[in-house]
């Protein structure tokens, strides 16, 4: 039976032969994720099962970063519960202060995630994994807490809908247009329980970072994941940051698709989601003149080190718009360290923006940057749902750093043609 | 298994911010919860409902955050079943996990109005209206799940079967 490259892990880690799209299976896992705001729900969770300790210490991860440094007393607490148990059980990877960073950049930075793996998060876009040939998908607490102590979840085997990449895309054309695209043509339920499957010879134009913020929004169209085939440019991420073995499944070539859509990369202008959906995109050049407040550049989805050579391009020897407030998030210690050796820090501080120690942060209405009534943010984050950034009546526009920045200079929804780049 | 009672009805693409706000999170008590269920969309839903009513709902019921409060707080408040064009993923998959049964039928989810007296029976995934005679087959859910279910939800089952 022929079957698509989620079907193969999947399937492999049921210990099956094959499986096809709607069958239910239980599949062993690699990694079971949790942060600050789900892992203590899973840790309570655990006083109603028979065993209490976890499967295997070096097989959870859990990763303090949506109210790290903790912004109040709840917060605090929280993280206090979840240090406490990973002292209790020796858990290896539990990032705090210090070592931590966003969950999503974290993980395969570290080498805790790699090509064929089958991993669950309780957070939603745990589906970021995809980008180096794993299975990942988002889940709640109780799927953490069963997934910590056997090891184990139960999936529905999702059908899928292959998108073709084709041609290199244009300079400014980022993995954050691309997929912001592919949500506005299909909509925030356009891959319902499905997989996104990439392909195509555009493929090998895109970065690990591009890669990792197109899975990453898998989520945004409803999708279970979204997925990479392996190649060259993989296998050196993995190789510079593995410390496990990876194996390469690829999807057959007469795999099952519920649909094929080719995109041919080159053709892609610079686009952005207006509020308060995903799906509501536009070219930069149809947005119009709209003003705005705040800039946020980073999150899961674009902070990564390459997201901050974008932003640091554009605001290099420019100066941010008088009214605006410019807050640039690494997504990890390891990406504000580079930060601060390449420059990029200097950079950022002289255009007039703020540097923020690797947080979640304003993505999610948090802390370090929320939003008035009657605000606009233009962020690089992946939601624009109603109040996310803050107030009710505030707006939030999703765009790529290289978009981010050129706004964070004009004072309105820019793209860098406007600023003659 | 059956269920029978009065329908609550609500749109498409409601989030898991509306069902349970995040204002409300501090708790994890189902009771607490359900008190400031669906309050952003339907400020009288506590009040109105009972034990055993059943909500119906357009597609992408429970999108957005992965909170499992959300299935939590719709169980607690009374309500037996909610029915759907369709779920988002991971509540659909947490409503199972905390015994909650959901079901798929888009015909039902555009015709069953508000206030309809509806039975559900999960074996066989029919839905019957009694207030207009209509019936309809939902998708029935697979023997797994219908233990998981069966147990009141996946912690039991994993209790009863692996631990
Ligand atoms: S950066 Fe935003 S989307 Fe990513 S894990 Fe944190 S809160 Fe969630």
């Amino acid at each position: 039976m022929s079957m698509t490259m989620t079907q193969k892990i999947l399937a492999a880690h049921a210990g099956l032969e094959s499986c096809q799209a709607g069958q239910l299976i239980e599949a062993k896992l690699d990694l079971v994720l949790g942060n600050d705001v789900t892992s203590p729900v899973a840790i309570h969770a655990l006083d109603n099962f028979k065993k209490k300790e976890v499967f295997d210490k070096d097989k959870v991860a859990l990763v303090m970063d949506h109210f790290t440094p903790n912004k109040d007393i709840k917060s605090a607490e929280h993280c206090k519960c979840v240090r406490e148990f990973s002292n209790d059980n020796d858990i290896t990877n539990f990032y705090d202060v210090g070592s931590m960073g966003i969950e999503h950049a974290l993980l395969p930075e570290k080498g805790l995630v790699v090509a064929g793996d089958c991993i669950i998060g309780a957070d939603s876009h745990t589906c970021t994994y995809g980008a180096v040939g794993a299975f990942s998908t988002g889940v709640g607490s109780t799927d953490m807490a069963v997934g910590m102590v056997t090891g184990e979840a139960w999936f529905k085997v999702p059908s899928a809908l292959k998108f073709v990449l084709k041609n290199k895309p244009a300079k400014w054309i980022s993995g954050k247009d691309i997929i912001l695209t592919i949500i506005g043509m299909i909509g925030v339920d356009g891959a319902l329980y499905r997989s996104l499957e990439f392909a195509g010879d555009g493929i090998q134009y895109l970065s690990m970072d591009d890669r990792f913020s197109m899975s990453n929004m898998a989520i945004e169209c409803g999708a279970k994941n979204g997925i990479f085939p392996v190649d060259d440019i993989t296998r050196e991420y993995l190789k510079e940051h593995g410390t496990r073995e990876w194996k390469e499944y690829e999807a057959d070539e007469d795999a099952p698709y519920d649909e094929v859509y080719e995109i041919d990369l080159s053709t892609l202008t610079p686009v952005v989601a207006f509020p308060h959906l995903p799906e509501n995109t536009k070219p930069v050049k149809e947005a119009g003149d709209v003003k705005i407040d705040q800039v946020v550049i980073g999150s899961c989805t674009n902070g990564h080190i390459s997201d901050m050579q974008i932003a640091a391009d554009i605001l290099k020897g420019r100066k941010v718009a008088k009214g605006v407030r410019v807050i640039v998030i690494p997504a990890t210690q390891q990406i504000y360290l580079e930060c601060i050796e390449k420059g990029y820090l200097r950079t950022f501080v002289e255009a007039g923006a703020v540097v923020s120690t690797p947080t979640c942060g304003p993505c999610l209405g948090g802390h370090m940057g929320i939003l008035a009534a009657g605000e606009r943010a233009v962020a690089t984050t992946n939601r624009n749902f109603v109040g996310r950034m803050g107030h009710v009546d505030s707006e939030v526009y999703l765009a790529s750093p290289a978009v981010a920045a050129a706004s964070a200079i004009t004072g309105k929804i820019s793209e860098p043609a406007d600023l003659g780049l | 298994m059956n269920a029978h009672g009065t329908v609550h009805k609500y749109g498409d693409d409601v989030d898991t911010d509306v069902i349970i706000p995040a204002r409300y999170l501090n708790s994890s008590d189902p009771k607490e919860l359900a008190k400031n269920c669906m309050e952003d969309i339907d400020k009288e839903f506590v009040n109105k409902v009972k034990e055993g009513d059943i909500m119906v709902a357009g597609k992408n019921f429970g999108c957005g955050s992965s909170r499992e409060h959300a299935p939590i707080a719709i169980k607690a408040s009374g309500i037996a079943c909610v029915i759907a064009e369709t779920f988002a993923r991971i509540f659909y998959r947490n409503s199972i996990n905390i015994g909650l049964p959901i079901i798929e039928c888009p015909d039902a989810a555009r015709e069953i109005n508000a206030g309809d007296d509806v039975e559900i029976d999960f074996d066989s995934g029919k839905i019957y209206d009694r207030t207009t005679g209509k019936e309809y087959q939902g998708q029935s859910f697979p023997p797994f799940i219908q233990e998981i279910i069966k147990s009141e939800g996946l912690v039991n089952y994993i209790n009863n079967k692996k631990l």
